[in-house]
């Protein structure tokens, strides 16, 4: 999940007026952007879409990390092929977040100087070539099992963007596995780094649900209006039964020694990840998060040459047209 | 659309910069089968030059057309939500304009 601890927003309007939005939702309409809509909705979505783009975008940074370092170059191509495509996701993203009345540089300044949020797994560092298999299998495939419920969410523009995000993320956690059934199957030494990335990024992807929000007012505001589609829980259950049996077929160990299949339920019991730590990442004391920002600021000051230089060649090509006319 | 002011009150309009943003442009691309240009999302670029170029990285990165067509998003023009029933609502009433209206015997063939 790349939105983590959304908070809504309460609405004060007419209540007719929020009564029957509220039907439209219930009846399955879509929201369209010049739709009326109750400024918590719109902010709501705001705060969720932006963190969502954000993530994708700083998202690069972990896998860039190793595009110059892949083993092969089939590897390093298709390394680059799913990096570039988390800029596009970041796009899409930004564009459906753009319809709600606030602007791209507005966002980007927000994600930088830290107004707004990106999903906390971003803050681990990728020491080894494994880790690439992992973030691809855990972490894309956390997320893949966010974001197919959010097709049907009830914003137009938002759920447009991940029907086209979950058509090109499947993609994404199948090479990681492929990455990770690779090393699992290579020497003693690239078994033991195939697991130890699994070590490593086991708990931080249960992190990426968010804490517990059976009991949270704003999680049932968001479901009520379909912007949230699952309870966090739900939707970490679902990733552990499903990621649980992928490991076990890499002969790989989930490090969790309370974890246990439930033969009544079908579902497997299993440790919760160390919420303080969590919390402390989301402050800005994980490993990576000071390095992170420092990237985004960085490639943001470098490239405003270019923005501007782009510009001003545009400006001078509009002006000699309206010259010749 | 409300500004983004409303959208977004948090931000103290003072220390709002300056925005130097590209303008944003509607992408239109045409499927490998012929069909028409279809709208498949938006960017920002500073000409439409640089606009076709952004379409073709981000839109058809898996073969997804033949065709692109870029327009500004501000020289669109939409009818309006509000307008919903005064446009749409006139043609509910005229079901003779689908072919199943009529009904046809089945000795005369396929029609």
């Amino acid at each position: 999940m790349y939105a983590q601890m959304i908070k809504s927003e309460a609405s004060r309007e007419d209540p007719e007026k929020l009564a029957a939005f509220q039907a439209r939702i219930d009846a399955g309409d879509k929201i369209e952007p010049k739709d009326w809509m109750p400024l918590g909705y719109r902010k709501t979505l705001i705060r969720q879409i932006g963190q969502h783009a954000h993530s994708e975008i700083v998202g690069q940074l972990p896998e860039g990390n190793w595009i110059t370092r892949a083993p092969t170059l089939e590897r390093k191509a298709i390394l680059l092929a799913k990096v570039q495509d988390e800029a596009g996701h970041g796009l899409y993203l930004y564009c459906a977040a753009e319809t709600l009345g606030v602007t791209r540089d507005e966002l980007t300044e927000m994600l930088l100087d830290g107004r707004m949020k990106y999903s906390s797994i971003f803050n681990y560092p990728t020491l080894t070539w494994a880790d690439m298999g992992a973030v691809g299998w855990l972490v894309d495939g956390a997320a893949i099992m966010n974001q197919v419920p959010l097709q049907r969410t009830s914003f137009g523009p938002y759920s447009r963007a991940m029907i086209r995000i979950c058509k090109e993320e499947s993609f994404h956690q199948r090479q990681g596995y492929d990455i990770m059934m690779k090393m699992a199957a290579g020497t003693p030494a690239q078994k033991k780094m195939a697991q130890d990335a699994l070590n490593r990024f086991w708990y931080p992807s249960l992190m990426m649900f968010g804490p517990s929000d059976k009991e949270s007012v704003h999680s049932e505001q968001s479901m009520a209006w379909k912007i949230k589609m699952n309870t966090n829980d739900e939707l970490r259950q679902k990733f552990v039964d499903q990621t649980v049996p992928q490991a076990h077929y890499l002969g790989l160990t989930v490090p969790d020694e309370h974890l246990k299949l439930d033969e009544e339920t079908g579902h497997y019991a299993f440790s919760q990840p160390d919420w303080s730590e969590f919390f402390d990442v989301l402050k800005g004391n994980g490993p990576c998060n000071r390095e992170r920002l420092a990237a985004r600021n960085k490639a943001w000051d470098d490239g405003k040459w270019v923005r501007d230089g782009l510009l001003a060649h545009a400006d001078k090509k509009a002006a000699r047209k309206v010259a010749a006319e | 659309m409300s500004s983004p002011n409303s959208a977004y009150p948090d931000i103290p309009e003072a220390t709002k910069p300056k925005r130097h943003e590209w303008p944003l442009w509607e992408v239109f691309i045409r499927g490998q089968h012929g069909m028409s240009h279809r709208h498949v999302g938006s960017l920002h670029a500073p000409d439409a030059e640089m606009a076709v170029k952004n379409a073709r990285d981000v839109y058809t990165r898996r073969n997804e057309g033949v065709s692109i067509w870029v327009v500004e998003a501000r020289h669109i023009a939409a009818s309006s939500p509000s307008d919903k029933g005064p446009l749409y609502e006139p043609s509910e009433s005229k079901v003779y304009r689908h072919p199943t209206f009529f009904d046809i015997p089945d000795e005369v063939g396929a029609m």
